[in-house]
């Protein structure tokens, strides 16, 4: 018998005995027998297992964080080592959903803090406990709007993240909703006049990123101000820059929703990664996921329950605010031990840090003759100008240890040769000078 | 207590390096500078130690002991595939492709296997969950559907009122018209039912096979072909496959679109709910229509296809829960194609196991040779006792054991559905018994005792009626 499973034969024979079969094959009368066995390989000890794993592994190019200069929605940020001690608990990671709360009460508060601290980012008043993550947090905030509205038109600046529009028109499609796009100016900012334009009486909700995809940190207020109270106002913000920016809820954002890996995670190959989403609590009802709350046992012990379920699928079935069931809750868990390690300061610190190391870049670039395409201010990430045979470059770039900035005229036409450079706290004075330099080559 | 009151002004758990790089006037206009800072906790790298150590006590899991939730498939969680994933923690998705080569290999090997596994001939790993699984599957079919110019007519999807409520939500999500079938009198689906359902205003049927009672339908060849027949596609949640590998497999049944739970069959772990992984297999004449990329055997090894001009386009960002698939891939490299076999023989042999054995007390749903689990029907008991299936699950909690599923699936009234999974061992089994003989005791001798259970836990029964009536969402500092 495989060594993850403990029968013995002589326990076999009794609990067939009990059962009152003769053999395996008893058990199984009813399921009609269309192979024998699979076309797949035996198993393997785990030595040889590793070995194979490890060699595929090895197939990869591995880069210093230091000189890493892309980002596009995933980043390398410090990661201090008790996150990946204090995560790896067994009882994080083998504990199911939390059905029985008595005995998830790890879960469940952990989940409650991380909210709480979701909300503190944001400035929302509620946030659930994950979606899976930030593109798919978006589509759903579209989705939400709906609910909120009974209207279906959607205006989506052209400037958040092209993978999470994408997603967006998979998501919103067969409930028969409209995507209209909002154009950008020469700020990379959302064009005013454009959005203006489009604003009418059967605008569902309009959507930007703070910073946007350009890295542009997009005037809140001003959109606001031009939004109508009756419509939904969505942001889909980087949670880093949240500690130097002022929250999105300040602004009066109805929905706040993102990718919440910059916050401790490693970048997984894209995943997973982990969506927030948060809103306040007049629209609640309406929201998708799950969500923890505070509430006291029968001895008025302070504990944490799963609240507001009956929007979820498992009672409302086809009714439901989602389909969504499993989540990514040990994301959650990693961002929650991140910003309690970094706390207010340290996260202010590393966005700081990813700011001011973004500017530097910005300045010895431009005097190397690189030209910023958008005027606008921007926090870690910017767009410049690159040579027709900058594509080459990026990827001649991995034989000196660099994954450089990457090109994004392919997604935005118009843009003509561009990149998009990322900075972090991970960088260093000595890799933006070599980035410079072989970028200048 | 929580974190943020063990929080003082100014204690701090980090350190960042020396920062040597000059500084530049910071450029944010002043309205759109954070004026307040969040309230994150302030405290030392020991208090976030203790914190969550402190916290991961309050929490059960598999590596303390059996977690026998119905359709949940709580096997162990094998170690040395937390170690493979971890080597692939460092890549971005967006590195060029010839520095991922390795990583679309084993996506590719991922794949191949998995499609043999289904029975199916394409397959896209992006979906994160089971749920969403679904939703990528049924969006596949309104595709498929609408290049036909069929999508006007099919509105509908068909689910047996035992299913997982996430198929409902799921087909709602798609934008298709829900109906529900009634379940014959076996538990299985009633072909007749159907029958009178299925025509060409029928897009999808939906079933899990074995179903969420733990039977395998039996019918399920004549099923797959009436649905075939009117032209309707037959889609496979994949919940319960932790029954029948190595004997047959959904494609050949007759499904044309089956999802994957790589956290419940493939071992890799729930992590209090997620991530997971939600891979859907589909027969060719579907494949043009899943999300892009996919990955694909090439002259020279794999690529990622994006080239998909049918495709629904995404469900997610990048390829999906990478690090989700290296642990499913090292556990089927682990068991193999006998190992696989085993774990489905001895699943359901332990599931038989416990239904007779629990059968001499409980009165088990459809009482008759189950699969990998099987459902509990306390409605008499109940009755009988005032102890509903609720309190019998608090008082497992208190012999140190997790409970099953409750209430669920809907069709049984205080339903208990059992799924042990092949990794417990016949001791194990035992003492699950001998628990549920005591409490079945104690609900006839002295039923208050169960009624306010639990009481070894770290906290007693949870008033979850004020928690959602009066609802707290986040801790406010007084």
């Amino acid at each position: 018998m495989h060594r993850y499973i403990p029968h013995t034969e002589e326990e076999i024979k009794r609990m067939l005995q009990e059962i009152g079969v003769n053999s395996i094959e008893d058990l199984f009368v009813d399921v009609p027998k269309t192979i024998d066995g699979y076309n797949i390989p035996e198993g393997k000890d785990e030595f040889t297992v590793r070995k194979i794993v490890e060699g595929l592994a090895k197939e990869n190019v591995s880069f210093d964080p230091e000189n890493v200069f892309l980002g596009a929605g995933v980043y390398y940020h410090y990661i201090p080592t008790v996150v990946k001690h204090l995560a790896s608990n067994p009882n994080f990671v083998t504990a199911y959903t939390p059905y029985q709360a008595e005995v998830s009460q790890g879960t469940l508060q952990m989940l409650f803090e991380y909210q709480t601290m979701m909300c503190e980012l944001t400035g929302m008043e509620v946030a659930n406990s994950s979606m899976y993550d930030g593109a798919s947090a978006f589509a759903e905030s579209l989705l939400m709007a709906t609910r909120i509205t009974g209207k279906t038109k959607m205006l989506v600046a052209q400037s958040i993240n092209p993978e999470y529009r994408t997603v967006a028109k998979t998501y919103t499609k067969p409930q028969g909703i409209e995507i209209l796009e909002v154009k950008y100016d020469e700020t990379g900012k959302v064009d005013m006049t454009n959005l203006k334009s489009l604003l009418s009486e059967d605008v569902a909700a309009v959507a930007v990123a703070y910073p946007n995809f350009f890295g542009i940190i997009e005037d809140l207020k001003a959109i606001r101000e031009l939004v109508p109270q009756n419509v939904v106002f969505i942001v889909v913000a980087e949670p880093v820059s949240l500690a130097l920016l002022e929250a999105p809820g300040k602004f009066g954002a109805d929905i706040v929703v993102g990718e919440g890996q910059a916050l401790g995670v490693t970048p997984n190959l894209g995943g997973p990664g982990i969506g927030f989403f948060a809103t306040l609590e007049k629209h609640v009802r309406k929201m998708p996921g799950r969500l923890i709350g505070e509430t006291k046992d029968i001895e008025g012990k302070k504990g944490y329950v799963m609240i507001l379920q009956t929007r979820e699928q498992h009672i409302r079935r086809e009714k439901a605010t989602s389909n969504i069931c499993s989540n990514q809750a040990y994301i959650a868990l990693i961002n929650a031990i991140y910003l309690s390690t970094m706390g207010p300061q340290g996260l202010k610190e590393v966005a700081w840090r990813s700011y001011n190391n973004a500017h530097v870049l910005a300045k010895m670039l431009e005097e190397k003759g690189f030209q910023r395409v958008f005027k606008g201010e921007f926090f870690n990430e910017f767009v410049i100008k690159v040579p027709e045979n900058y594509r080459e470059k990026w990827h001649a770039m991995v034989r000196e240890g660099i994954l450089g900035p990457i090109p994004i005229d392919r997604v935005y036409k118009s843009l003509g040769p561009s990149a998009l450079v990322c900075a972090t706290e991970v960088n260093t004075k000595t890799s933006m000078m070599k980035l410079v330099e072989v970028m200048s080559k | 207590m929580t974190i943020f009151e063990k929080s003082v002004p100014g204690r701090k758990g980090y350190e960042l390096p020396v920062y040597d790089i000059e500084e530049v006037k910071c450029e944010i206009p002043e309205h759109l500078l954070r004026k307040e800072p969040p309230m994150l906790p302030e405290v030392s790298e020991v208090d976030v130690v203790r914190h969550y150590t402190d916290l991961a006590l309050k929490n059960y899991s598999v590596d303390r002991g059996f977690y026998p939730l119905g359709s949940c498939t709580m096997k162990y969680n094998p170690k040395i595939n937390e170690d493979m994933a971890a080597l692939f923690a460092n890549f971005h998705p967006f590195q060029p492709r010839e520095t991922i080569t390795g990583a679309i290999k084993l996506m590719g090997h991922l794949k191949e296997l998995l499609c043999e596994i289904t029975g199916t001939d394409d397959m896209t790993l992006q979906p994160a969950a089971g749920a969403h699984g679904e939703l990528t599957g049924l969006l596949v079919a309104r595709a498929y559907f609408e290049d036909k110019g069929e999508l006007e007519k099919r509105r509908k999807v068909l689910v047996p009122d035992s299913a997982h409520g996430t198929n409902p939500a799921s087909a709602a999500m798609a934008g298709f018209e829900v109906i529900e079938l009634k379940s014959g009198e076996d538990g299985c689906v009633n072909l007749d039912e159907l029958k009178a359902h299925l025509d060409d205003s029928v897009a999808v049927i939906m079933l899990t096979n074995p179903n969420t009672l733990g039977l395998f339908e039996k019918d399920i060849l004549e099923i797959a072909k009436m649905a075939h027949e009117v032209g309707a596609l037959l889609y496979y949640d994949g919940a319960n496959l932790n029954a029948i590998m190595g004997r047959t497999r959904p494609g050949d049944m007759g499904f044309d679109i089956v999802h994957l739970n790589l956290h419940k069959t493939f071992s890799t772990p729930h992590g209090m709910g997620g991530p997971g992984s939600g891979p859907i297999g589909v027969k060719k004449h579907l494949a043009p229509y899943l999300p892009v990329p996919v990955v694909r055997k090439t002259e020279n090894g794999y690529d990622l296809d994006y080239n998909l001009p049918k495709s629904i386009g995404m469900v997610r960002s990048f390829y999906g829960n990478f690090l989700v698939m290296v642990k499913a891939y090292t556990y089927i490299l682990t068991m193999g194609n006998k190992g696989l076999k085993q774990v489905s023989d001895m699943a359901v042999l332990n599931a038989n196991y416990l239904r007779k054995k629990l059968s001499r007390l409980y009165k088990v749903a459809y009482n008759r040779i189950c699969m990998h689990e099987f459902v509990i029907d306390n409605e008499e008991f109940s009755r009988k006792t005032g102890v509903k299936t609720l309190d019998i699950a608090k008082r497992i909690l208190d012999y140190g054991m997790h409970a099953p599923t409750i209430y669920f699936p809907l069709i049984v009234h205080e339903a208990m559905m059992i799924e042990p999974t092949e990794t417990e061992s016949k001791m194990t089994l035992d003492r699950f018994v001998e628990i549920l003989e005591k409490i079945y005791e104690e609900a006839h001798n002295n039923p208050e005792l169960v009624k306010k259970a639990p009481y070894t836990t770290p906290v007693r029964r949870l008033d979850d009626v004020s928690a959602t009536k009066f609802p707290i969402f986040r801790y406010t500092r007084k």
